[in-house]
């Protein structure tokens, strides 16, 4: 539990393998929840979202023979802070997917719930692609503080923070290593002058 | 950990886009790596092509030259990001009743501007009007000085070849050489290149008759020369300028039939060129004078994908300028 465990007040909320279980339970879900896998598709929101979609649809298939179309969603264009200017700076964080999405039923995948804005942003996003008979949402972590009315369909670990804690995911894919972490948020003077 | 996610990112802050001499070369690959998620907005096939990046934002397109493409190219790329726009051509406008160019733009700005794109044929018209209002402003051409977003979708468009030529998603125009041929100095796209291409790595030789050929341009960093044959040996890209013939009465050249049979572009004379040297031109081509169709029409020719690109790039310019973060006062 420990390899990722770089500052003292950092703690390891999932490793590896609870990563790892997690995901299988969300592949065993959303199996469960469709009568037929043939019009499902996932759309990862970038950038860790998009691995755990390739996961998702890795544990679907072995557990169904059936393989997923996976797509990537930048929603960057859709953000309701899009005036803040700050550019990625990562080059080829760019929508991609050669499915058509009418009719069909798109999972969103990304790695963190909070406010939901995201996931807003995403929804518009997709909705201007095509028209999707339904479209669900898998997250890996739900850290609560939502500001829109937003729940994801299929929840890999509730997660109870502060507003200011920082949640970290890590993914070997981008980051070299599988871990979830929780950074308390820095305290305010008043809490330290009540100790 | 907090701060991870702002220091991955790269802060624009200019208000306006005046010229490429300014900008640094961060700038510029700031402006290149915007693009390609613009291109992608272009390209959905059934989807709606727009994002609703300046929503309720009005840009108008002020041109005192005539333009089709560049002027069409600014509208589309305001209206596939929602903005609203307006175009107003100076035959059209109070100019031609004494009103100065300041004038204007208050009256332009009195209805709510948020972007001005420009096109005048005086140097520094941009430059002037950027300084006093409010208004983001955007060079669309000015005199024989500027041209930035032509050198900028320029840019983009052999980055994009060299990146998929080399499978190298990370490659730039570093180590490049670039041949710039034609009418050098009434060409403003050639100067914005030359800042644009040297400020990205790129070397670049002008090529041109010796009295459209100016000596003040070696001292830009780049080569010059008259012979075609020397200027495209080993060349990555050629650029073809359009050979402006409403010049022709001033006897800058001696026959349109001697530049023809110096320094058109046809198969013969792109032997001495790379074999996977791509041909570029700003248009519009005056078809077998600066090129002939065999490679207008021919497998190098990159032409139309400059016009596909030329929408993103300004895409990206002005989501850049009005979406930069607000600086506390």
């Amino acid at each position: 539990m420990s390899e990722a465990d770089s500052s003292p007040d950092m703690t390891v909320v999932m490793d590896h393998d609870a990563i790892d279980a997690a995901l299988r339970r969300l592949a065993q879900e959303i199996v469960a929840s469709h009568k037929t896998l043939s019009d499902v598709a996932l759309l990862g929101i970038l950038s860790r979202g998009r691995p755990l979609a390739d996961r998702l649809a890795a544990c679907i298939e072995a557990m169904t023979g059936t393989r997923l179309p996976v797509g990537s969603l930048a929603t960057t264009l859709y953000r309701d802070d899009l005036r803040s200017g700050r550019v990625p700076a990562t080059i080829g964080n760019e929508t991609h997917f050669d499915f058509d999405v009418d009719g069909m039923t798109v999972i969103l995948v990304d790695d963190v719930i909070a406010a939901g804005r995201t996931v807003r942003a995403a929804l518009d996003e997709v909705m201007d692609y095509g028209r999707p008979q339904r479209i669900q949402l898998a997250c890996l972590i739900d850290r609560g503080h939502r500001e829109l009315p937003i729940q994801p369909d299929y929840l890999g670990w509730p997660l109870a923070t502060a507003a200011n804690d920082h949640v970290a995911v890590r993914i070997q894919e981008i980051d070299g290593e599988d871990a979830v972490l929780l950074e308390p948020g820095a305290r305010s003077a008043a809490d330290e002058e009540s100790e | 950990m907090a701060t991870l996610s702002e220091s991955e990112q790269r802060v624009w802050t200019r208000k306006d886009l005046i010229g490429l001499d300014e900008l640094s070369r961060d700038e510029l690959e700031m402006i290149l790596d915007t693009a390609p998620q613009f291109l992608a907005v272009s390209e959905r096939e059934s989807g709606i092509k727009k994002v609703p990046v300046l929503q309720g934002r009005l840009v108008v397109n002020w041109f005192y030259e005539p333009s089709t493409r560049t002027r069409t190219s600014f509208e589309l790329a305001a209206k596939r990001l929602s903005a609203d726009t307006l175009t107003m051509n100076a035959s059209a406008s109070s100019t031609k009743k004494g009103e100065t160019l300041h004038d204007t733009l208050y009256n332009i700005e009195a209805m709510h501007t948020d972007i001005v794109v420009i096109r005048h044929s005086a140097a520094g018209a941009s430059r002037i009007l950027a300084e006093r209002h409010l208004s983001h402003i955007i060079n669309a051409g000015d005199g024989a000085h500027e041209h930035p977003t032509q050198a900028l979708l320029d840019a983009f468009t052999i980055r994009q070849h060299i990146r998929r030529a080399r499978e190298d998603a990370q490659a730039g125009l570093d180590g490049l050489r670039v041949a710039i041929i034609g009418d050098i100095a009434h060409s403003r796209v050639a100067r914005s290149n030359v800042w644009g291409l040297t400020k990205l790595g790129a070397s670049v030789v002008l090529c041109g008759p010796r009295t459209l050929l100016p000596d003040a341009f070696t001292k830009l960093g780049v080569d010059v020369t008259t012979d075609l044959r020397e200027a495209i040996d080993g060349a990555d890209v050629i650029y073809l300028l359009r050979l402006q013939l409403e010049r022709q009465h001033k006897c800058l050249f001696p026959s349109i039939r001697e530049y023809i049979r110096l320094f058109r572009i046809d198969n013969e004379s792109l032997k001495a060129a790379k074999p996977d040297a791509l041909v570029m031109h700003p248009g519009p081509i005056n078809r077998d004078i600066e090129l002939a169709s065999e490679v207008a029409d021919g497998p190098r020719n990159v032409i139309l994908e400059q016009v596909t690109n030329g929408v993103a790039v300004r895409m990206a310019v002005m989501h850049l300028l009005v979406n930069k973060p607000r600086v506390a006062a």
